[in-house]
């Protein structure tokens, strides 16, 4: 139910960003949906890739920082107001989002995104009783 | 002006025979009442009756900053709590500040010399002070302010800050003297400028200025912007506070150390040798009139060379050159001392954060900044921004609770902080002083 996504710590300066696709490229690891959040002074690049492994040893050897969390991948009807219900549902049960971002792939007639929650268990609870699907890390990764 | 005629300009023989009395008096006076020095005179198989001459002075050991931390807060004081009037406090090079203390009659000392300090610098009974030297544990403030009194001018207790304010209250009260650090004088010439205020339409006539270093660029910018005599003063807090030496506006080459009350000493930093008249080295003084905390042969850590020619103005003590630098790592920025260890300190209490840091030091606009760079690492690395957001204010917010100074924080990417061997470089300064 969970996924496993890399966060890595840029500074923001050119060249930064270029130089961590380079390094996946170059390990062959293949980025499935990514996000960047941004300050003055540095960003936080999240990464959802197909070998989390791969990707942390190769980054962590180029002295870059990265860290493992956990987030949920969640199945939205591609239509007006399916990504507003899944809202709905959360923010009843009283559930936080931290951010969220969307997968470049479909699953099916579906769009994808990714959500982090403060709760992450809860939060797998209350989308699962309203019988929102939630996708396997294994599937997302190879999608 | 000469405050004091009769010491001020004493022929040598007389001064240096006072100098020799008020010396034995104040090794006395350690050696009975502070275990430190027993100590350390018994340590060196020194007594006070052994100094038969001046020379005989360079035989004691030396008084740091670590001494008077190792006996925070008052192990160095000569006299019970009860007859010390007044502590004051400046930065220390770790968590611990350096703590000083007065009794009445070092108070009344302390305003005398800022009194003949103001009146070397060519300051009367009729002028009306503006004294933005910071008021409060700095001694800045309170030294400018009693000496003021003293004198008999007219002193406005500004302290620093609110900038507009201090420029509508000099064209309204009619300030004629500016006290301040140098970089705010500027500071006030560019918020005066912004506000279409012309300072040759002011009263004020001269300034004194100290508690940072500045060179003689910097006098001739201050005095051609805000239209007055620009003059040096010289003090630290360990020693009294400002008033330890002072230009003359007569000369303005030099500040005339006050030597019927400290003796003055020169010293190769590395091996502590006394250097003669005219070489560079670092200043140490010897208090032979303070009461609560005399101090024998403190290392000031400035740099500065001793002149003993006669100067026009009459005085007959010596004067040292406008200090040129320091001895150890010590910052000062916007007239506050920052030791780089007092941010490690910091960095290493905040868990997670390892001490991988870099201070930058600048001047944006007359007014010093201090920029903190400070590696991530796992430990510490969120995947949200708000956490690492977080992160670099709580590191502001310490450095400013400890240490008074205002640091923007910008997180780095880790290794991007050169590592070296032995003592790292911790310390990039842009200011061209």
């Amino acid at each position: 139910m969970k996924v496993e996504q890399i966060s890595v710590f840029l500074e923001n300066k050119p060249g930064a960003l270029a130089e961590v696709t380079r390094i996946l490229g170059e390990a062959g690891v293949n980025i499935r949906a990514l996000s960047l959040a941004d300050t003055k002074d540095f960003g936080i690049l999240r990464l959802i890739v197909n070998d989390n492994e791969k990707a942390r040893e190769v980054l962590g050897r180029k002295g870059l920082t990265v860290r493992k969390t956990e987030v949920v991948a969640v199945e939205v009807p591609d239509r007006p107001g399916g990504l507003a219900e899944i809202l709905k549902v959360l923010s009843e049960a009283g559930i936080n989002v931290e951010y969220l971002y969307a997968f470049v792939q479909q699953s099916g007639e579906n769009a994808i995104i990714i959500f982090r929650f403060d709760e992450i268990d809860r939060a797998i609870a209350a989308l699962s009783e309203k019988k929102v699907r939630i996708l396997e890390g294994k599937k997302v990764y190879g999608l | 002006m000469i405050w004091d005629e009769e010491f001020e300009t004493l022929p040598r023989e007389a001064l240096e025979a006072l100098q020799l009395k008020r010396l034995v008096s104040t090794l006395e006076r350690v050696y009975a009442t502070v275990p430190f020095y027993k100590k350390r005179f018994d340590e060196c198989g020194l007594k006070p009756a052994d100094v038969k001459s001046l020379k005989d002075l360079k035989r004691f050991p030396f008084t740091t900053k670590l001494d008077l931390r190792d006996n925070y807060p008052y192990g160095m004081f000569t006299v019970p709590l009860e007859q010390v009037v007044r502590i004051h406090a400046s930065s220390g090079t770790t968590g611990k500040q350096t703590v000083v203390g007065y009794t009445r009659r070092d108070i009344n000392t302390w305003a005398e010399l800022m009194a003949r300090s103001l009146a070397a610098g060519g300051v009367q009974k009729n002028d009306i002070i503006h004294n933005s030297y910071g008021y409060g544990l700095f001694t800045g403030g309170l030294g400018v302010h009693y000496g003021a009194e003293k004198l008999g001018a007219s002193v406005i207790p500004m302290s620093g800050g609110n900038s507009k304010r201090q420029i509508i209250i000099m064209q309204d009260f009619g300030s004629t003297v500016l006290t301040c650090t140098p970089s705010y004088a500027l500071f006030l010439a560019e918020v005066a400028e912004e506000m279409g205020v012309d300072f040759k339409n002011l009263k004020l006539r001269v300034g004194i200025f100290g508690a940072e270093p500045w060179s003689e660029r910097m006098r001739d910018e201050i005095e051609r912007k805000l239209n007055i005599q620009a003059i040096d003063i010289y003090g630290l807090s360990e020693i009294i506070g400002p008033g330890v030496g002072i230009e003359c506006i007569e000369a303005k080459r030099g500040l005339h150390v006050f030597e019927d009350h400290f003796i003055a000493e020169i010293i190769d930093p590395h091996t502590g040798e006394v250097l003669p008249y005219g070489e560079r080295g670092e200043l140490v003084f010897t208090t032979i009139t303070k009461e609560a905390l005399p101090l024998v042969r403190y290392r000031t850590r400035d740099i500065s060379v001793l002149y003993p020619q006669p100067c026009k103005c009459g005085r007959t003590v010596v004067r040292m050159e406008r200090v040129s630098g320091r001895s150890d790592d010590m910052l000062i920025i916007r007239g506050v001392n920052v030791f780089p260890s007092q941010i490690e300190s910091v960095l290493m209490n905040i868990k997670g954060v390892e001490p991988h840091y870099l201070l930058f030091v600048d001047r944006k606009g007359n007014l010093d900044t201090l920029d903190v760079h400070v590696e991530v690492n796992e430990k510490v690395f969120s995947d949200e921004v708000k956490d690492l957001q977080a992160l670099g204010r709580k590191i502001e917010k310490e450095i400013k609770d400890l240490l008074g100074v205002t640091a923007g924080v910008k997180l780095v990417e880790p290794k991007t902080i050169q590592r070296s061997e032995g003592k790292a470089q911790r310390v990039i300064d842009k200011r061209n002083i």
